[in-house]
């Protein structure tokens, strides 16, 4: 057990820095130049410099050094949580991000929460009614929820709840009530992928043995859907959560744009708009740190909710 | 073991499709056309993607009206007979622009799709056929690519390659290449050991034969249905991508920059956002619908 959760750790720091080093990659290889890059982030146009005003800032951004030393020195750095200088904002890039988590953090929280109530809401009443149209919609609808670019859905929610309802603000993060519109919008892909897997697998439970055993001992069908089928149920659809709560909170990116919250999505569009290169691998890395946490948390729960599964394959 | 019956070497004897056998060319059509014609939905849905990318190859058939042409006295006009979807801030015809921006989704959408489909199964087969140490390093290599969020990889892209259509389309590609991988190479370690890849083996034939004639095209199917699939996902992703901004530049739009465009005038013309972005939710929903039912089919 203590040797499968220490191997389990290290797993995930080595995905961890590997992401982290194809993220720098990305950034720096590609046929770009970084030092262009970099100036127009600060709004500077690379023809109008000196070739001794160009050294003198290869000098400041450290990208005179080979490109091995920039590695090591960014992620030492990145490693004690310093991230360097947003190029765009004049700022430390991890004094912005500690400004934004926040709001962010409490966004993705909400997106979350709506994701796992309408994904299982849907599911579990797709399995529950037996109205066959209303079955079939139920069914249905989840296809059309993964189909609808979740930037439209925000931009409907916004006419609807707040210029004809007037139930919610349209901008701003002011208030709870602020955070449900934009929480909706980034839940709606994540939660119709989650509705889809939930109400196959409710389909295939329902037919298991165990089922017919239930009621051939006098349960109630809703005594047997909410004990015995719902938990094995969702069983499957633990492996997709880590990616689905990904899915989730990366929609903090367009949620945050439409809905005009300065969190760090919108943070992030700023600065890929002004090719604001720290501040984009900082933000990527918080990504990645928060999507192996939860594939890590996922994999180590697995076991605890299906004893079936054991931590080490036993060898016969 | 019989005869051979038509003088193929032993190892090319691919197991005979059901049905081909007997009937005539109406009744194989038939057949054919049958398990289609059962499916109104997908009949209607294939149809309608086909229009999108016919709309996408030759716009003018579809859309009569110049999708630049300003036109002051007409602008913000609801839709209407002579302005299907009305017409924006500059008197633009709507779903004039809608026609035309499908050139540059479609375009976008096919090269991320061809991009990962390709990279995708060179990874696969070569992963699952090789196996050993090249398929530890090429599997490894996809996983840390799948440990970073699809939308912040493709931010990343963009970021070292600059905006437009087709720096997009690639970092979309490069997202949805690792579920390619895997896909095909899964299916490879499957199809690798049937009994038909055996005998070829038996019969004395090359590896490198045994992949191309017998691996290879007996393991895309479900690679086919991924790439319909994907192609509704990279739609999705490249309309979010040019929704924030950093897609094809004006005067010309793809459906991302229609619907962007159109949320600035929200509250006076919702149409002009909520138009495009139906289309939208249309295309991709008879996308999935069609991978789907091709997936049923080939069940």
């Amino acid at each position: 057990m203590k040797r499968y959760l220490l191997t389990r750790v290290g797993q995930a720091l080595v995905v961890l820095w590997a992401a982290y080093t194809a993220t720098f990659l990305i950034l720096n290889l590609l046929p770009s130049n970084p030092v262009a890059l970099r100036l127009s982030g600060a709004n500077v146009q690379i023809q109008d410099l000196t070739p001794a005003q160009l050294a003198q800032i290869e000098a400041q951004y450290g990208l005179n050094k080979p490109v091995i030393e920039q590695y090591f020195s960014m992620l030492w750095n990145a490693l004690h949580l310093n991230f360097g200088q947003s190029t765009s904002l004049s700022l430390p890039v991890s004094t912005v991000l500690a400004q934004r988590l926040p709001t962010t953090a409490t966004l993705a929280a909400f997106a979350v929460v709506f994701m796992l109530i309408l994904g299982f809401g849907v599911a579990y009443l797709a399995a529950w009614v037996q109205w066959r149209p209303a079955k079939i919609v139920l069914s249905r609808v989840p296809a059309i929820g993964v189909s609808v670019p979740s930037f439209w859905v925000g931009l409907l929610l916004i006419q609807v709840f707040s210029f004809d309802l007037g139930w919610f603000p349209s901008t701003g993060s002011n208030g709870l009530s602020s955070y449900v519109l934009p929480a909706v919008s980034m839940a709606l892909p994540a939660g119709a992928v989650l509705a889809q897997v939930l109400t196959s697998s409710f389909e295939k439970v329902l037919r298991e043995p165990y089922i017919a055993t239930a009621k051939a001992k006098g349960l109630s069908r809703a005594t047997i859907q909410f004990r015995h089928a719902l938990r094995n149920a969702a069983l499957p659809t633990l492996t997709l959560l880590g990616l689905l709560i990904a899915t989730a909170v990366t929609g903090a990116v367009i949620a945050e744009t439409v809905f005009s919250i300065s969190g760090v999505g919108r943070l992030a569009q700023q600065a890929v708009l002004s090719q604001d290169v720290p501040v984009v691998q900082a933000i990527v890395l918080v990504a990645a740190v928060l999507f192996v946490t939860v594939n890590l948390i996922v994999d180590l729960l697995y076991p605890l909710l299906d004893p079936r599964i054991a931590y080490i394959p036993k060898v016969v | 073991m019989t005869v051979n019956l038509d003088n193929r070497p032993a190892h090319d004897l691919v197991p005979a499709r059901e049905g081909s056998a007997g009937a005539g060319l109406a009744g194989r059509l038939w057949a054919a056309a049958r398990p289609v014609a059962r499916r109104p939905g997908m009949l209607l849905a294939g149809l309608f993607v086909l229009f999108v990318v016919a709309a996408a190859f030759v716009p003018n058939l579809f859309a009569s009206a110049d999708p630049d042409a300003t036109n002051g006295p007409d602008k913000l006009q609801p839709p209407s007979a002579a302005h299907w979807f009305g017409t924006d801030e500059l008197g633009r015809d709507l779903y004039s622009r809608i026609i035309h921006g499908s050139a540059l989704t479609i375009e976008g959408t096919l090269i991320a799709v061809g991009l990962a489909a390709a990279g995708g199964l060179l990874i696969g087969v070569v992963a699952g056929f090789f196996g050993r140490w090249i398929d530890a390093v090429l599997m490894r290599a996809v996983d840390v690519v799948l440990a970073v969020p699809p939308l912040l990889l493709a931010l990343t892209i963009v970021t070292a390659l600059g905006f437009g259509t087709v720096p997009t389309a690639l970092a979309v590609g490069i997202g949805i290449t690792p579920g390619f991988a895997r896909t095909t190479r899964a299916e490879v370690l499957k199809v690798k050991t049937l009994p038909y890849v055996e005998a070829a083996r038996t019969g004395g034939a090359s590896r490198l034969r045994i992949l191309i004639r017998h691996v290879l095209p007996n393991s895309w199917g479900p690679v086919l249905v991924l790439a319909i699939l994907d192609s509704g996902t990279a739609i999705l992703v490249i309309s979010s991508l040019s929704f924030l901004g950093f897609g094809a530049p004006p005067p010309a739009a793809d459906w991302g920059g229609l619907i962007s465009d159109g949320s600035d005038y929200l509250i006076t013309s919702p149409y002009l956002s909520l138009l495009p972005g139906l289309f939208v939710v249309a295309v991709v929903f008879s996308i999935n619908h069609l991978a789907r039912s091709i997936e049923e089919l080939q069940r």
